[in-house]
C-alpha cells in the first residue's frame, strides 16, 4: 500500500510539474505576442536569428528531405507493385512530403540545429548574468533575445519545410524514375492529380506552428537556465526532448483538424 | 540616496537577509564586505530591483522600489550602472556594441555621436583602440574596465560593483581598485561596492559595512572599522579562523 501511495504521490507531482511548466510556456507565449508588436522593433536581432535558423539549415534539412523522398520511393515502389500501382509512387512521395514528412522532419532537423542552440545560448547568457545585465539597464529579455529568435522560429521553418518538401520529391522522382524504372509523365502526372494545393498550405501551417513550439520551448528552456555548466547541459538536452515530443503530439491533432 | 529598511530575504528555509537596515551615502563610495555566500549579492540585486524581499523597503531617492512595476522600475534602473563580477559583456556583441547598447537603448543619439560616447567611455576606463573586439578576446581585466564603461555610458548617479577584484592578479587589482577610484570622482557617483578583498576596501571606501547573519552589523568610515572592536570585524579583517564566524 505504502508502495502504491509513494508511486501515486510520485506521478502526482509529475503531473503537476508539467501542467506548471506548459502554463509558464502559455505565459511566455502571451509576453512575446506582448512585445512583439511594440515599438522600436529589433529588425537586425530578427534578421540575424533568421539566417541562423534559415539558412543555416538548409543543407541538413535539404539532406533529410532528399533521402527521406528516395527512401519513401523505394518502399513504396515494393508495396505498390504487388498489385500492380507502380504508377502511384509519385503521388504518394509528395502527398507524404507535404502533409507530413515534410514538416515533422524539417521541425526536428530545426529543433535539434537551431532549438537546442537557443537553449544553449540563452542558458549561457543566464549564467553568466547577461540576462540580469539587461534587466539592470533596463532592456527587456523577452523583446531582445525571445522575440527575434520565436520570429525566425515561425517564418523561417515554413520555408525549410518548402525546401524539404521540394528536394524529397526530386529525390524521390530519381529513385522512381532513373533507377526503379517509372515513367517519367505518369510520376508527375500522379502528383498533380493526388495533390492538392491544401496539402501544401496545411503542411506549411504546421510548419509554422512547431516553428514556433520549437523557438518557444528552446528559449524558455534556455532562459529558466540554473546551475552552472551542468544547467546548460541540462536545459539544452530537455529543450530537444520536450520540443521534439510536442511537435509530434500536435502534429496528430493539427492532422485531425486539418485533413 | 539609497535607503534600505527592515529587509527580509529567505531562499527556502535559508534566511539570506534578516530585517537588514543601511543607508549609503550620496557621491561617496560604500563597501558592504562579509564573508562569501553571506548575502552580499542578494543585497545588491535588491537594490536594483533584481529580486524583491519578503518584507522591508528599498528606498531610491524616496521612492520604494519594492512597490514599482516593471515599467517604473526600468525608469529607476536609469539612474543605475552596475559591474557584474564577471562584467556580463553580450559576448555576441563587440566591445563597441557593448558600451554603445544602453545609449541606443535609451537615447536618440545619432551613430556619430555613439560612436564618440563610447570612445570617451573607453578612455576613461583606461581603454583605446579595442572597440572592434570581441569579449572573448579580452582578458579578465580589460573585460571589467569595458564592463564599467558599459556601466557609466548613460552616466548614471549610483554604480553597483559585484566583487571587481574577484580573481584579478594584485597588479591588476590594484589598477581596478585605482579606477573606481577615478571614476567615482571624475563622474560624481554614488558606488556601492561589495568585496571581500580586505586591502581593496580600506583603499576605496569612504564608508564600509559589515553584513553579518543578514544584518549589517557595523557601518562606519574606514578608521572607525580599523579600530572596530566588534569580535566578527576584527575576525574577519584578520581573516583568523578563530572567533565567532561559522566555518562550514
Amino acid at each position: 500500500m505504502n508502495r502504491f501511495s509513494g508511486a501515486l504521490d510520485r506521478l502526482g507531482r509529475a503531473v503537476l510539474a508539467g501542467v506548471e511548466e506548459m502554463g509558464k510556456i502559455i505565459l511566455l507565449f502571451v509576453s512575446v505576442l506582448g512585445w512583439m508588436f511594440r515599438p522600436p522593433f529589433k529588425l537586425r536581432n530578427i534578421f540575424k536569428q533568421m539566417e541562423f535558423v534559415g539558412v543555416k539549415s538548409i543543407f541538413v534539412v535539404v539532406l533529410t528531405g532528399t533521402f527521406t523522398g528516395m527512401v519513401m520511393a523505394l518502399q513504396g515502389y515494393h508495396g505498390f507493385r504487388m498489385f500492380s500501382a507502380e504508377s502511384l509512387v509519385g503521388g504518394t512521395v509528395a502527398l507524404g512530403m507535404t502533409r507530413e514528412l515534410g514538416p515533422v522532419l524539417t521541425s526536428l532537423m530545426v529543433t535539434a540545429r537551431a532549438g537546442s542552440a537557443m537553449a544553449a545560448e540563452l542558458g549561457t547568457m543566464r549564467v553568466t548574468e547577461q540576462i540580469d545585465a539587461l534587466y539592470v539597464m533596463a532592456a527587456n529579455p523577452v523583446k531582445h533575445l525571445i522575440v527575434p529568435r520565436v520570429i525566425a522560429g515561425v517564418l523561417m521553418t515554413p520555408l525549410l519545410t518548402v525546401v524539404s518538401d521540394f528536394t524529397g520529391i526530386l529525390g524521390g522522382y530519381f529513385v522512381g524514375v532513373h533507377i526503379l524504372g517509372i515513367n517519367s509523365g505518369i510520376f508527375i502526372k500522379n502528383i498533380t492529380r493526388l495533390v492538392e494545393l491544401n496539402d501544401i498550405y496545411n503542411g506549411l501551417v504546421k510548419a509554422a506552428c512547431f516553428g514556433l513550439i520549437l523557438s518557444l520551448i528552446g528559449c524558455y528552456k534556455g532562459f529558466n537556465t540554473y546551475g552552472g555548466a551542468e544547467g546548460v547541459g541540462r536545459a539544452t538536452t530537455e529543450a530537444v526532448v520536450l520540443a521534439s515530443i510536442s511537435i509530434l503530439i500536435s502534429d496528430y491533432f493539427l492532422t485531425a483538424i486539418m485533413f | 540616496m539609497i535607503k534600505l529598511v527592515d529587509l527580509h530575504k529567505s531562499f527556502g528555509k535559508q534566511k539570506v537577509l534578516d530585517g537588514l537596515d543601511l543607508e549609503i551615502e550620496e557621491e561617496k563610495t560604500t563597501v558592504i564586505i562579509g564573508r562569501s555566500g553571506g548575502g552580499k549579492s542578494v543585497l545588491l540585486k535588491h537594490i536594483i530591483g533584481l529580486l524583491r524581499p519578503e518584507r522591508g523597503q528599498i528606498l531610491i531617492d524616496g521612492t520604494d522600489i519594492t512597490k514599482l512595476n516593471d515599467r517604473a522600475l526600468n525608469e529607476i534602473r536609469k539612474k543605475f550602472g552596475m559591474l557584474f563580477q564577471e562584467a556580463a559583456l553580450f559576448d555576441s556583441m563587440t566591445v563597441a556594441e557593448n558600451v554603445a547598447f544602453p545609449l541606443r537603448e535609451h537615447t536618440t543619439m545619432k551613430e556619430t555621436e555613439i560612436r564618440e560616447t563610447v570612445a570617451d567611455r573607453l578612455r576613461s576606463v583606461g581603454l583605446t583602440g579595442v572597440e572592434e573586439k570581441m569579449p572573448s578576446e579580452l582578458s579578465g581585466g580589460m573585460r571589467k574596465r569595458v564592463g564599467l564603461a558599459r556601466a557609466i555610458a548613460l552616466r548614471p548617479q549610483i554604480v553597483l560593483f559585484d566583487e571587481p577584484t574577484t580573481g584579478l592578479d594584485p597588479v591588476m587589482t590594484e589598477a581596478i581598485n585605482r579606477l573606481i577610484i577615478d571614476t567615482q570622482k571624475n563622474f560624481n557617483l554614488t558606488c556601492v561596492v561589495i568585496s571581500h578583498d580586505v586591502r581593496s576596501i580600506f583603499e576605496i571606501g569612504h564608508r564600509i559595512a559589515m553584513l553579518y547573519e543578514g544584518k549589517i552589523i557595523e557601518n562606519g568610515t574606514p578608521e572607525e572599522l580599523r579600530g572596530s572592536q566588534n569580535p566578527v570585524t576584527l575576525q574577519f579583517l584578520a581573516g583568523s579562523i578563530e572567533g565567532p564566524i561559522r566555518i562550514m
